[in-house]
């Protein structure tokens, strides 16, 4: 089910503007890869990429490709939707449908995309992804309220259950607990924990000590200065990056020097 | 040991502040000083002049005596939030004026036979204006059928997809639409009926095209402003299901906004209900009741307003009393229509209940 992603040269800009230049890496499937760096190094915009949410901004486009088992993301005659259909997004913030119920929210994926399912099947899909997200007990008696009446930490692990529900082989999370209390941060956390067993995880975090805690592999990004491009300064297991990292701004801004 | 200081010291954030009487007092001193000024020196007692002096005084007054108790801060505030208010009820004056006189003539002939007879036949008293309100209705009603899906289609280009040059040019154009005047669009509908089916081609569907022509730009306009205000959030988490453009838009854009479109086009479909000028060059109009769009004149309401009203026969008062009567069906019917819409806006709206 899940997939190793493999990103070649990839330089993403905003209009004339270079946003991140020359990324290359290659993310293994069934691990977390955890994004760290300063604000605007295009950690978020570079984590974008690899489901074509990045030219959804006016003006944004990408040079290079990113390697889906071997599929070229940016090949020609390439739908993103189907991309999308295959790579799931949890964003910063809780983004609920506010017009549909919880229930209609998880499996909006299916009904949106028109797909036929029995209701047998749809009730099935719906505890599963719920339960998977760690909210299906404390929903289960209010499937037919509306989402956006959950508190902030539940709308972010309801939001984690829609893009699951869809079954991707990838899992982006773009600061999926910047949002959120300790509490909620934790059961997010340990349900990271949980979907590495099946998906393959990327996450983009400002904190330090949740990368160290959930990823397995870490990139760390850096801009030069403002109008610089962002780069792939260096990348490695967590435990490597953390300890021992082999550039020094990556030590630097992991000791808290900079940054 | 602290607190018993500070129970027995002055707490220092205390301010002056006038008693909640001293407001009142200040008023009913104000018109009564009015009042007195009204008949003494501006020659005779009189409601009105004594409101509107007794509101003069009553501002000075109380910002004086506020600026003495309680500073100019607070003294500035009263001031402003008076002349506020007062701004509120002057706009208020003409509004409720025109209720009170459309309400007081216009109610006794609001009867059975107003709703049940037309104009034909009727001299004098009797008659009604069921052909104006079927006129009204059928008219505006096509012409809502025409201009929402056109309108709501333009908004969504506009705000889902219009880039650069044509965007602009819409854009543009619809800002022209909206401040053509409604008689060019009534000469408009006229000349594209004539063109298409002959010189004096005159019927209730080249009043509706006239009014389209004037609703467009109003549906487009709101429509854009409530597309524009649905979060980019809920569009991206729907893109990042894997669900296609055009099926965002249609099932998650429009659903969140769905409530305030549709008061949109009510608001808009009260705003072409009372449109006269076009309506008599396009629609034109007849005495009798007439429900097909396509073949002869029809009548609707503001138009048998204006024709009681400028077309009387000998005994004038039964003319202006239907006119009185017609004028405030249409007030009633744009009322109806924004409770209407209120409900569905209500009924639409996005839940946040738990």
């Amino acid at each position: 089910m899940s997939k190793r992603i493999e990103v070649n040269d990839l330089n993403c800009f905003y209009g004339k503007f270079k946003a991140v230049e020359d990324v290359t890496m290659t993310i293994e499937p069934r691990s977390v890869t955890a994004f760290i760096g300063p604000s605007g190094c295009g950690k978020s915009t570079f984590l974008r990429t690899l489901n074509r949410m990045h030219e959804v901004i006016p003006g944004a486009y990408v040079e290079g490709e990113v390697l889906v088992d071997g599929n070229n993301l940016y090949g020609p005659g390439v739908d993103p939707v189907n991309v999308r259909r295959q790579v799931g997004m949890v964003f910063q913030r809780p983004n609920p449908f506010p017009t549909m119920s919880i229930k209609d929210n998880v499996l909006a994926g299916y009904r949106l995309n028109k797909q036929r399912m029995k209701a047998s099947e749809a009730e099935e899909l719906l505890e599963k992804s719920l339960r998977s997200a760690n909210l299906w007990e404390e929903v289960k008696n209010r499937l037919d309220k509306p989402g956006s009446g959950l508190s902030g930490g539940q709308q972010q692990r309801l939001c984690i259950a829609r893009a699951i529900a869809m079954q991707p082989e990838v899992l982006l999370m773009d600061e999926p607990c910047s949002a959120l209390d300790p509490i909620s941060t934790l059961a997010v956390e340990d349900l990271v924990q949980e979907l590495k067993e099946t998906y393959t995880i990327v996450i983009v975090t400002h904190n330090m000590q949740q990368a160290a805690r959930v990823s397995d592999e870490t990139a760390f990004f850096n801009i030069a200065g403002t109008g610089a491009p962002g780069k792939l300064i260096e990348m490695g297991s967590t435990e490597k990056i953390f300890s021992t990292p082999d550039v020094q701004a990556t030590e630097d801004y992991i000791t808290g020097r900079f940054g | 040991m602290t607190a018993l200081s500070t129970s027995t010291t002055v707490n220092p954030l205390t301010a002056g502040q006038l008693p909640r009487y001293a407001t009142w007092v200040a008023l009913a001193g104000s018109l009564l000083a009015g009042g007195v000024l009204d008949a003494s020196l501006l020659g005779g007692f009189d409601p009105g002049t004594t409101l509107f002096v007794g509101a003069l005084i009553y501002l000075l007054v109380i910002y004086l005596l506020s600026r003495a108790v309680e500073g100019t801060r607070r003294a500035a505030d009263r001031l402003a939030t008076n002349l506020v208010t007062g701004a509120f009820l002057l706009a208020l004056l003409p509004l409720v004026s025109l209720l009170w006189e459309t309400l007081s003539t216009g109610l006794p002939r609001f009867d059975l036979q107003f709703f049940s007879y037309s104009m034909r036949n009727v001299i004098g008293a009797g008659g009604g204006a069921v052909h104006a309100l079927y006129g009204t209705l059928i008219v505006t009603g096509i012409a809502t059928v025409i201009s929402v899906p056109i309108g709501l289609m333009t908004a969504i280009y506009l705000v889902e997809y219009g880039r650069g040059a044509l965007a602009r040019g819409i854009t543009f154009f619809v800002d022209v639409m909206t401040g053509i005047p409604s008689i060019v669009a009534g000469l408009f509908a006229y000349a594209l009926m004539a063109i298409v089916f002959g010189p004096g081609t005159i019927n209730g569907f080249s009043g509706s095209l006239a009014l389209s022509v004037l609703m467009i730009p109003i549906v487009v306009r709101a429509t854009e402003e409530l597309l524009r205000i649905v979060p980019n959030e809920l569009r991206e988490a729907s893109y990042a299901l894997g669900v296609p453009k055009w099926r965002t838009i249609v099932s998650v854009v429009l659903p969140t906004s769905l409530s305030g479109i549709v008061s949109g086009v009510i608001l808009a479909i009260a705003r072409i209900i009372g449109e006269t000028a076009p309506l008599m060059i396009a629609a034109g109009f007849t005495n009798s009741i007439n429900t097909n769009p396509f073949a002869n004149p029809m009548m609707t309401l503001p138009v048998f307003v204006y024709d009681q009203y400028a077309h009387p026969g000998v005994q004038r008062e039964f003319y202006t009393e239907r006119a009185w009567t017609g004028a405030l069906t249409l007030i009633v019917l744009v009322m109806v229509l924004n409770l209407i819409g209120r409900f569905i806006a209500a009924r639409f709206s996005p839940k946040t209940g738990r």
